[in-house]
């Protein structure tokens, strides 16, 4: 009997060890986003205030708020995403270091792709004309020697004979 | 007394310089050289003029006179000479009138030339330059007088030159003192290269507009502005790479470079000089694309003065700041005025200027020449269309966006790469034909070597591809340019019969043009290993540290050891931690991380400290929104990789442009016999 209860005591022990490190491990998990993580999800978003500076090294007091505001974010679990979500709805697009790709915004990616092509492009054209006239001499005897040998066709013949014919009958 | 006299010598100034205008326009005219000559003698005087407007200035801020506004702006009682001299072009006034003073000195410099064989361009240099300066002096005149003063009209305070009726001066008994940020060796000189790099391209644009009007269609604009280009090309990338080395050393973020609207407005008109320069190299060579060097040097013009006026107009910040802004419109007119005369003018002599355009080859170094400007131009144009966008953006849908790193990097690391090919290929490559059979021959050995450029990052573990194609690049450069070199001095060794120093220093000075641009490109090269070093492997991390913890970034670990707390003499506050940089468990350094608070502006600023080594940065800052004390200071920790190849490529290319502009015996001795009379 005396046997059970100290096996019983032993388990209410056990129990109250358990039971003590729920609370603990749920303060671990509600301090657990380092400044690294803050500063990952900061240096994603710009400081609404300052012109250009990424929020992870802006020094404003303003700035120190709001990277506050993502350790919290971080520790109730919010992804990135959604914290930058939260961030554009609270200030605008221009906390993101790029336009979000939507409507007039997609101006901004779209100039530097028709630069780049249409660049190519001029250059290839170019460096056609431009190509030297002993180049280009070559290239047209090409072009000669290469319709030399065609063989004209069944029409082309009688049309020959045909016109032929008209001018010795003329 | 020193306010009126250096504002009286801006005044004239600034008379002087449209009189110079005027004059040379009218000379020009009525076929009187007197009159080209009088224009010249006033380009010759406005440099002396303004001397003694900055002299006065300079007098101002170093004896406190805080009764002249821009003084208590930007300078204080604590602050040390050599930080009362950079007040000078702390604050827009001063800056201003710096730029002026620059411009004055390099304008009256280019009259101190014989200019008997180019008579004709001479009055057309004047209307330039004059013309440039006097637009600024208006400015300084006008809008932006650093002599403005304070005074007591009643229980007023007025702002204002004159003496207002009533007013009396009355000044602070302190200034603010300059901003903490930009007490900083890197930031004494970099606002002087910068200006130097800016002002010193408007000679070869001054010579382009000569060579326009005057209908000259010769090479000779070019010769007479080649050295001012190569100057103004390292000047301005002096002022580049030392704001980088200050936003590394000061701003406290780890890094080198931010694509901010202001540096990028610096870049822009070293993309358009750098691309100027090599279009020169085919006229030159060739006699080929003669309107493109016009093209980009107006386009450099137009850009030197479209990125001061970013800096200064306010569009940056917003469009309604620029509305705001009294010197915003001014420049803005003046940009479209000379946007519109220089390509009006370009125009109207198109056909003049059109040349033989034969390219033959893709592998001709014209044709490589030519794509590495399109390049250039392509990272110009993604750039000026990044800093305008927010503010287009703005005007269209009302909401301001920001274009940060991520859209020019996305430009940027591919045109590295071009340029970087372009570079492998160009040494080896000749004008006018090469076919690719023949280059590859020259190619295969360096391509060889350079496969080790592959392997060793590999073997060593690196797994980001872009990295290793960066490094293979890199290492394919160097073979090029190495193997090149060998060659070069092995043939002349052979056809010589020299010693091997001979053969170098003969091979070396035959083609010294071409090796100070290889030296120059061996250089970017360099910059290219501690951007890539930065860009792909840089780490970081933060903590709270109390004294004796430690905190570990691999391959380094720091410890906090003490804290250090006091006041400078400069008017600061000092809060220094001593930390100890360890390696595998072994202390390797002792860096001092600080931050100074500066009681007059009431505003902190963070230096690193740094343990800088060929292979790495291990650079650690007090992070200046939390507290610092013994119990407990956070330390925001980066790992830098190569970045000191970063300064040290830049130290490479001075070397080369000093060498390329270093003057020529046989030139020398050439031009004094021409000009010994007969």
């Amino acid at each position: 009997m005396i046997q059970k209860s100290k096996r019983t005591h032993w388990w209410v022990i056990a129990l109250v060890l358990l039971i003590s490190l729920i609370p603990f491990s749920a303060f671990a998990q509600g301090s657990g986003p380092t400044d690294d993580d803050v500063n990952e999800v900061a240096r994603q978003l710009y400081c609404p205030v300052c012109e250009n500076i990424p929020l992870d090294t802006c020094g404003t007091t303003a700035c120190e708020q709001w990277r506050g505001i993502i350790r919290d974010k971080l520790a109730e679990g919010w992804t990135t995403d959604e914290i930058k979500t939260y961030f554009v709805n609270q200030y605008g697009d221009r906390v993101l270091a790029e336009p979000p790709m939507r409507g007039f915004n997609w101006v901004v990616y779209l100039v530097p792709v028709v630069i780049f092509v249409g660049g190519g492009f001029l250059f290839y054209r170019g460096f056609q004309q431009w190509r030297s006239p002993d180049q280009n001499r070559k290239d047209r005897k090409k072009e000669k020697v290469k319709s030399k040998p065609s063989k004209p066709s069944e029409n082309d013949i009688s049309r020959v004979e045909k016109e032929l014919r008209k001018r010795s009958q003329g | 007394m020193v306010a009126e006299i250096g504002f009286g010598s801006l005044f004239i100034s600034l008379i002087v310089s449209v009189y110079g205008v005027i004059a040379a326009i009218y000379g020009v005219n009525q076929h009187q050289k007197k009159w080209v000559s009088s224009a010249q003698q006033a380009m010759r005087l406005v440099f002396p003029l303004l001397t003694v407007t900055v002299g006065s200035l300079l007098y101002l801020l170093i004896n406190n006179n805080f009764e002249v506004v821009y003084v208590s702006k930007v300078s204080s009682l604590s602050m040390p000479l050599y930080l009362k001299i950079t007040a000078l072009w702390g604050g827009q006034a001063g800056s201003l009138l710096f730029w002026s003073w620059l411009l004055a000195g390099f304008t009256s410099a280019v009259t101190l030339k014989k200019w008997e064989r180019d008579q004709d361009f001479l009055p057309w240099v004047i209307v330039v330059g004059l013309g440039t300066l006097a637009f600024f002096l208006v400015l300084n005149t006008f809008f932006e007088n650093p002599f403005v003063r304070y005074w007591q009209v009643n229980q007023d305070i007025v702002q204002s030159f004159t003496q207002p009726a009533g007013g009396f001066i009355i000044g602070p008994q302190n200034g603010a003192g300059l901003n903490p940020l930009l007490r900083h060796p890197g930031m004494v000189i970099h606002p002087p290269m910068q200006y130097l790099g800016f002002v010193a391209f408007i000679v070869p644009y001054a010579y382009a507009m000569a060579s326009l009007i005057t209908g000259r269609s010769d090479d000779r604009w070019i010769q007479l502005s080649r050295r001012w280009t190569l100057w103004a090309w390292l000047f301005l990338s002096l002022g580049l790479i030392l704001g980088a080395r200050w936003a590394y050393d000061v701003l406290g973020w780890g890094g080198y470079w931010g694509w901010d609207p202001v540096e990028i407005s610096a870049l822009m008109p070293w993309l358009s000089g750098t691309a100027f320069l090599h279009a020169v190299l085919i006229q030159e060579k060739r006699g080929m694309f003669k309107q493109w060097p016009i093209v980009l040097i107006i386009l450099t013009y137009l850009l030197v003065i479209f990125g001061t006026f970013l800096t200064r107009s306010g569009l940056l910040s917003s469009v309604h700041s620029f509305a705001a802004s009294a010197i915003g419109p001014i420049f803005l007119a003046f940009i479209a005025l000379t946007f519109i005369a220089s390509f009006w003018l370009l125009s109207s002599r198109w056909d003049k200027f059109k040349s033989r355009q034969e390219l033959t080859s893709f592998f001709s170094k014209e044709a490589l020449i030519l794509v590495s400007i399109i390049l250039l131009m392509g990272m110009l144009v993604t750039s000026f269309w990044g800093v305008i966008f927010p503010n287009i953006s703005e005007l269209v849908t009302g909401a301001k966006v920001t274009v940060g790193p991520p859209f020019y990097e996305r430009v940027a690391a591919p045109i590295l790469g071009g340029m970087l090919l372009i570079m492998v290929i160009c040494p080896l490559a000749v004008w006018s034909y090469v076919s690719f059979k023949h280059l590859g021959k020259l190619l295969w050995k360096p391509f060889a070597v350079s496969l080790l450029g592959i392997v060793l990052p590999l073997v060593g573990g690196l797994t980001k591809v872009p990295a290793v194609i960066a490094f293979w690049l890199i290492a394919f450069v160097l073979a090029v340019n190495g193997f090149e070199f060998v060659r070069r001095t092995r043939l002349r060794r052979k056809t010589e019969s020299e010693s091997m120093v001979n053969a170098i220093t003969r091979v070396f000075q035959r083609n010294k043009r071409s090796y100070a641009a290889m030296i120059i490109h061996i250089g970017i090269v360099f910059m290219g290993l501690g951007i890539i070093g930065i860009e792909f492997f840089q780490t970081e991390t933060q903590a709270t540290l109390a004294e004796g913890q430690e905190l570990e970034l691999a391959p380094y670990t720091m410890e906090y050891e003490a804290l250090e707390i006091f006041d400078a003499p400069d008017a600061r506050n000092v809060a220094r931690a001593v930390v100890l940089v360890k390696k595998d468990g072994e202390v390797i350094d002792e860096i001092y991380p600080r931050r100074d608070f500066y009681y007059d502006s009431s505003q902190p600023v963070t230096i690193p400290g740094v343990r800088s080594t060929l292979l790495d940065d291990f650079y650690v800052i007090l992070v200046d929104w939390k507290a610092v004390t013994s119990e407990g200071a956070t330390f925001k920790v980066y790992h830098n990789p190569l970045v000191q190849w970063l300064w040290i490529g830049a130290w490479v290319i001075i070397g080369g442009v000093v060498i390329a502009t270093w003057p020529d015996k046989k030139t020398s001795k050439v031009v004094s016999n021409s000009a010994r009379p007969k």
